[in-house]
């Protein structure tokens, strides 16, 4: 049998489960009814979401409910650290996403309403929806650490995993350091937002260091045992900062499974003191970045489960817990999938496609997806993670033998290209979400 | 809409195959719009490294995905992309490319005088092949002016150490321009980055 008969057998099927979905999912949009789609959070998985559904049917409406005027990108935040870019470089606006036709509303959803299909917001606002999209990334569990909360962060010890006003703090602190100072990092435990980020910051911060402040160090304190990229980031820890040298600028310090070595407990925010269970080291510049949950709002609504983080169907991203509300991006439980921009952009493609397909009475496409993160560990240093996944038995798939990672063994022009492509990457994924 | 590229009478011809249908085949365009975050919007590259996608003919985007997915060509991360999918999916998402409008990213930096000796030389040895400063796809020979800088540069760099192989003519062209001016290759750069 030819790929182009399975291909259409698929969607024989298909079309008559459609029918029945549409029967129970969407009586609204049958027979030229408006379509009301409400996107809450114009991050990186809202924002693609509500623009490619307006590209696919311009037949429906999209509200895009989003809390700030302004995006900043946490991927690059971390060369803003090292001063290779400025704050204002990774800031996005939304009047691209306005030029579409989508609906935009800056304001705070504070409920949402399944049953009566309405979202809510702190402005005392009320929008009905046919489907909702929910993409609100993360919150942190502070309780995990004594001493720390959302105030600390805002002032004085910040973990500047959301990008913004926490990304200049951080930076302006590490501008203001003495020479011969330590930075601490302690990265969260999995999963977590981007992966390799703790160490991509890692490697900016001690470019930066090397050039103003070489006598400085920086210790991770990390509540793993190895890390993501680990042989491609140690590997340019050593070509570029004295790595395994008793010189070298980076120290990590690993937990091995079981063990509560390097797990953070508790910070002295006064005396910037991180305390694990092994140890006690004062800093000068202190980064916290704690263990991670979905966004707020899914909590609110009922869409997370026991792991705090919410279930969905990896085909249409459609919650498991309540119907016509599709969840997106970091705060989905989306396994293979890492959480990141590059498969936040991804779901959001698929569940447009979906939630598309499913107001118009059809059943939701076949999907496949991306993922790529690309790092700098030093300039003419770029490396790089990739991998295309599929859906196969209801379940979101590695392709074998696709992806992996930029080869260990060093090689001067391919990493240079990959910085550039690097930088390439960040002005499409930007463009494509907010252009 | 989203809808596969299948005809009314592919759908009737279906058999009685229920046991092959396990990994699911996603439309053209779902194809297409996983590469975006890479290559831009329907392939349209706003960077100055990563290729514009966008108008490529069907036969020269299948070629350099097999290419890359059977190592035959030099990448950085292609080769890890390309083995992802089937030659069925190729096929697929370069009928999307292909319907696509040509891109001219005009908003690269490029030094003027370059780009000027640039088109120069890109009539006298390329154009017979790449006709309208390359960005003709009937050519089928990918696009050059108002493509990525640094992708071109890259590009040069690879025929001419020979990490890619250049059809047996271009490269009797490609050495006859050196020999006549070693600085050709910077000078057409210039050229494709200014997109005119
Ligand atoms: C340091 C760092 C580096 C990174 N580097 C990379 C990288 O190189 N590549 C990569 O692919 N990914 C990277 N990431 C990860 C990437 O940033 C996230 O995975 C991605 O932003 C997730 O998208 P999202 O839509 O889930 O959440 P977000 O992009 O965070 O968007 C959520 C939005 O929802 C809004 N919101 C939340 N609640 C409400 C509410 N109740 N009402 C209204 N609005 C609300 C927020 O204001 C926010 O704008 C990095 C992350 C960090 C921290
Ligand atoms: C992670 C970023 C990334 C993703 C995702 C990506 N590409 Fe690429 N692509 C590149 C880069 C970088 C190059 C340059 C070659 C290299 O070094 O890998 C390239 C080159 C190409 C080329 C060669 C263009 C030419 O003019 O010769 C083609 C064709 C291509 N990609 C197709 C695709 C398709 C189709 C997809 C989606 C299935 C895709 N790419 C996804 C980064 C990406
Ligand atoms: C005889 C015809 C011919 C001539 C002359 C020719 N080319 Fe080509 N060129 C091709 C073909 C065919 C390809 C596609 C090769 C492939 O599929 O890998 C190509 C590919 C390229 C590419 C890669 C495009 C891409 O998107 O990756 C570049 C760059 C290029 N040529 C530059 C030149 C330059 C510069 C000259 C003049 C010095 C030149 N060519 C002359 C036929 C020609």
């Amino acid at each position: 049998m030819s790929k182009q008969n399975r291909r259409s057998f698929i969607k024989t099927v298909g079309l008559g489960a459609a029918a029945a979905t549409a029967a129970t999912y969407t009586p609204f949009a049958i027979g030229g009814a408006t379509k009301k789609v409400v996107v809450i959070g114009g991050g990186m998985g809202g924002s693609v979401a509500a623009k490619y559904i307006r590209m696919m049917d311009k037949s429906v409406e999209v509200t895009l409910i989003e809390a700030n005027k302004d995006y900043y990108t946490c991927f690059a935040s971390n060369e803003v650290l090292s001063g290779e870019r400025s704050l204002d470089s990774i800031k996005f606006g939304y009047g691209g996403l306005k030029g579409h036709g989508i609906n935009v509303v800056h304001d705070k959803v504070t409920d949402i309403n399944a049953r009566a299909r309405k979202v809510v917001t702190a402005g005392g606002h009320s929008f009905a929806y046919d489907r909702c999209i929910v993409s609100p990334g993360i919150d942190f569990k502070y309780d995990q650490i004594e001493g720390y909360d959302a105030n600390v962060a805002n002032t004085s010890i910040p973990h500047a995993w959301k990008a913004g006003p926490q990304t200049q703090m951080l930076r302006n602190q590490l501008k203001d350091m003495r020479n011969g100072g330590t930075v601490a990092i302690c990265p969260p435990p999995n999963p977590f937002r981007c992966p390799p980020g703790p160490y991509e910051r890692a490697s900016q911060i001690a470019h930066y260091l090397k050039a103003h402040k070489p006598k400085s160090k920086i210790i991770i304190l990390d509540p793993k045992p190895k890390f993501s990229k680990m042989g491609l980031f140690t590997g340019g820890w050593e070509r570029h900062y004295g790595y395994k040298t008793d010189n070298s600028m980076i120290e990590w310090h690993g937990t091995p499974k079981g063990s509560d070595d390097n797990v953070l407990t508790s910070i002295d925010v006064k005396t910037k003191t991180a305390t694990t269970g092994f140890s006690e080291v004062k800093a000068d510049v202190l980064n916290v970045i704690p263990a991670q949950k979905a966004g707020k709002i899914a909590f609110t609504a009922g869409l997370t489960n026991e792991s705090g983080w919410c279930p969905v169907r990896g085909d249409t991203f459609e919650s498991t817990i309540h119907k016509n509300i599709h969840v997106i991006g970091d705060s989905a439980i989306q396994s293979p999938l890492p959480k990141s921009g590059y498969a936040a952009n991804s779901e959001g493609k698929v569940c447009a496609a979906a939630v598309v397909a499913l107001l118009n009475g059809e059943s939701a496409p076949d999907p496949t997806y991306v993922n790529t993160c690309y790092s700098v560990i030093a300039p003419g240093d770029g490396i790089s993670v990739a991998m295309v996944y599929g859906f196969k038995d209801g379940k979101i798939i590695k392709i074998k033998g696709s992806g992996g990672l930029t080869p260990g063994k060093f090689d001067a022009k391919l990493r240079e290209r990959e910085q550039y492509y690097g930088y390439s990457w960040f002005k499409n994924i930007t463009h494509d979400t907010f252009g | 809409m989203i809808r596969n590229t299948i005809t009314k009478s592919a759908l009737l011809a279906t058999g009685l195959m229920l046991s092959v249908q396990s990994l699911a085949e996603p439309s053209a365009e779902a194809l297409g719009y996983t590469c975006a975050g890479c290559h831009g919007t329907n392939g349209a590259s706003t960077g100055n490294a990563i290729p514009s996608l966008a108008g490529l003919s069907e036969g020269y985007l299948i070629g350099a995905m097999n290419a890359y997915r059977d190592d035959e060509r030099s990448s950085t991360i292609m080769g890890r992309i390309a083995k992802g999918y089937t030659e069925e999916q190729i096929e697929s998402m370069a009928s999307f490319f292909a319907a696509q409008p040509v891109h001219s990213n005009i908003n690269q930096k490029y030094d003027a005088t370059k780009a000027r000796a640039g088109a120069k030389l890109h009539d006298k040895y390329c154009s017979s092949c790449h006709t309208a400063g390359g960005t003709d796809p009937e050519d089928d020979a990918g696009l050059l002016s108002g493509n990525s800088k640094l992708f071109m540069k890259y590009t040069l760099a690879d025929f001419h150490d020979g990490s890619r192989d250049m059809p047996k003519r271009m490269k009797k062209k490609m050495k006859k321009m050196l020999k006549k001016d070693p600085d050709a290759l910077g000078k057409l750069v210039n050229y494709y980055g200014s997109g005119k």
